[in-house]
């Protein structure tokens, strides 16, 4: 029989599969669970960009685009950065067309990273940081976040971080799970730590249209100063409910899109040829879309914070993504022993904190991103949950 | 759109502090105002929505388009007055459309129950020159509310990340 560990890369077989995987096999073999665990918008593409999408497989636009995306594509993604958030790229050289966000996330992390190199990953983060930085040949290094911070990154805790082999900071703001955002004076904080060293910044800023409150997302690029160190990431999923499309794109500096286009030219091609269609008309005729869902999430958002808190849930009041990150302290149990039991007794799904990195323990992700009746539901069978477990 | 109007036409089940939180406004606003939206006549009620199909001998519905001439003094409303007039007639609504003037929702038992209905109440109202009755097959959606169950797509998404 084949030793097939022998044969493997090491640094592969050293990744743990997702955290969340486990939870979720439980979850999938239960009948009636009510999830609050997902993590794509609710809401299906808006109709005129599906048709949009159709349109061009009707008409057998069936081949590979260029490989750093159609150049209308590009054009549009300029003006809508522009517009919407205030920076300004080249669509000849300093945009590319992705898989999804998480392509460009990692092109970006391979084009950087090399053997020994350190990344900064703020966590709770989305999970796929760590694991690309160690295929590439670094060294992930944690910032845990803090709830007193509202689980922002602090100029401190940065600084504390650095060290001559950091080479790349991770920014995931509006942050999954947990919902932080960060403020332009939170920005320009980091901004003055990054400065002083020769590193550069992946801003990964695919819920930059679900902010709530007065202030809309800020772009690290917008940053003065920051727009030549930064490789903001983005994409359609979030913004226009389109996960399934897989499209997102890279914004950067030209010298390091040529290299990551290098890498995207051999490995992908190109990304979906009818996804880059709908895209066009996305970004063309679907600002008012984007406000329609915002403003459903931020209804529901309002929603479940007031309740967890009344439930003594307590949370933070997130200002982006479709998270809340309630703290489960008072039950006394570990994140995972409370979802697990959640499940068991009450069949509502959440994620245990710890998913999204050690320093989740004793948190939870909730996710809004549901119609409100199945909020309604799951809330009332929460609070069940927690009359029937007293601390 | 009224937001509050909006979800209370979705669901009727809220409490007016899980209200007032979706909306941002004190409770006592909004109880305020959901007085005053009753007391106007805006707010008129709540119901069940129950879907019928999954219900056995739960009977049939028709679409009843009406052609009619209307009155000199008081036009559609007289004859909208009387077909609304029957319990089993669901909704009446006047449209501006060049093949018929009212169209009513009608529910019996039997298809014969309603054609009987249509051909022996409906038609000969003075001043309804013509009727088309187009029986319901299938409920895919009303009220907002979808019916069409087609929780097999659900089952194919990714539920991590």
């Amino acid at each position: 029989m084949i030793d097939y560990s022998s044969l493997l890369n090491d640094k592969i077989q050293s990744i743990q599969p997702s955290g969340i995987r486990k939870f979720f096999d439980i979850a999938n073999e239960m009948d009636h669970v009510i999830s609050l665990s997902i993590g794509e918008p609710d809401f299906t593409t808006p109709w005129h960009v599906r048709q949009e999408g159709i349109e061009s497989l009707r008409r057998g636009h069936t081949w590979y685009t260029p490989n750093r995306g159609f150049a209308e594509l590009r054009a549009q993604i300029s003006k809508y950065y522009a517009r919407r958030f205030n920076v300004e790229y080249n669509p000849d050289d300093e945009i590319l067309v992705s898989v999804g966000g998480s392509e460009a996330i990692d092109l970006c992390i391979r084009t950087v990273i090399q053997d020994g190199d350190e990344v900064l990953i703020p966590q709770p983060a989305f999970v796929c940081y760590e694991p690309m930085t160690v295929m590439a040949g670094g060294k992930p290094v944690i910032i845990r976040t803090k709830s007193e911070n509202e689980f922002r990154l602090t100029a401190e805790e940065l600084e504390q971080s650095i060290t001559p082999k950091t080479k790349l900071l991770i920014l995931p703001f509006p942050n999954n799970p947990t919902g932080a955002v960060m403020r332009r004076e939170h920005l320009e904080a980091i901004a003055k730590v990054i400065e002083k060293h020769n590193i550069l910044v992946l801003s990964d800023e695919i819920y930059g249209e679900l902010t709530y409150g007065k202030e809309r997302h800020v772009s690290f690029a917008d940053i003065k100063g920051m727009k030549e160190r930064t490789i903001v990431v983005s994409g359609f999923s979030k913004a226009y409910a389109m996960t399934g499309w897989r499209l997102g794109y890279a914004l950067g500096p030209e010298p390091v899109i040529s290299q990551m286009l290098k890498l995207h030219q051999y490995a992908i091609m190109s990304a979906p040829t009818t996804a880059q269609y709908a895209a066009i008309e996305a970004l063309k005729h679907g600002d008012s879309d984007i406000e329609h869902m915002r403003e459903e999430y931020d209804m529901r958002r309002r929603l479940i914070v007031d309740e967890l808190c009344r439930m003594g849930l307590t949370c933070f009041e997130p200002e982006g993504a479709f998270y809340v990150f309630p703290s489960i302290q008072i039950s006394g149990m570990t994140s995972e022993e409370f979802c697990e039991k959640l499940i068991f007794s009450q069949k509502v799904a959440i994620v245990p904190g710890t998913a999204f990195g050690e320093c989740g323990e004793g948190f939870a992700r909730v996710s809004y991103s549901y119609s409100l009746k199945h909020i309604q539901e799951a809330l009332v069978r929460i609070e069940r949950f927690l009359s029937e477990n007293p601390v | 759109m009224n937001k509050l109007l909006e979800i209370l036409n979705k669901s009727a089940d809220f409490t007016t502090a899980q209200l007032a939180a979706m909306l941002g406004e004190s409770e006592a606003d909004v109880k305020k105002q959901i007085e005053e939206y009753k007391e106007q006549g805006i707010i008129l009620g709540s119901n069940t929505l129950i879907n019928w199909d999954k219900v056995p001998d739960s009977g049939v519905t028709a679409i009843i388009e009406l052609k009619v001439t209307p009155k000199p003094e008081t036009g559609f409303d007289d004859i909208a007055k009387i077909v609304m007039s029957y319990d089993n007639v669901e909704s009446v609504y006047l449209v501006a459309s060049s093949r018929y003037d009212l169209i009513a929702t009608v529910k019996g038992e039997t298809i014969q129950e309603i054609a009987e209905f249509v051909s022996k109440r409906l038609s000969t109202i003075d001043n309804v020159i013509g009727t088309a009755t187009n029986f319901v097959l299938t409920q895919y959606k009303s009220g907002g509310a979808v019916f069409y169950d087609d929780s097999d797509d659900e089952e194919q998404r990714s539920l991590i990340l």
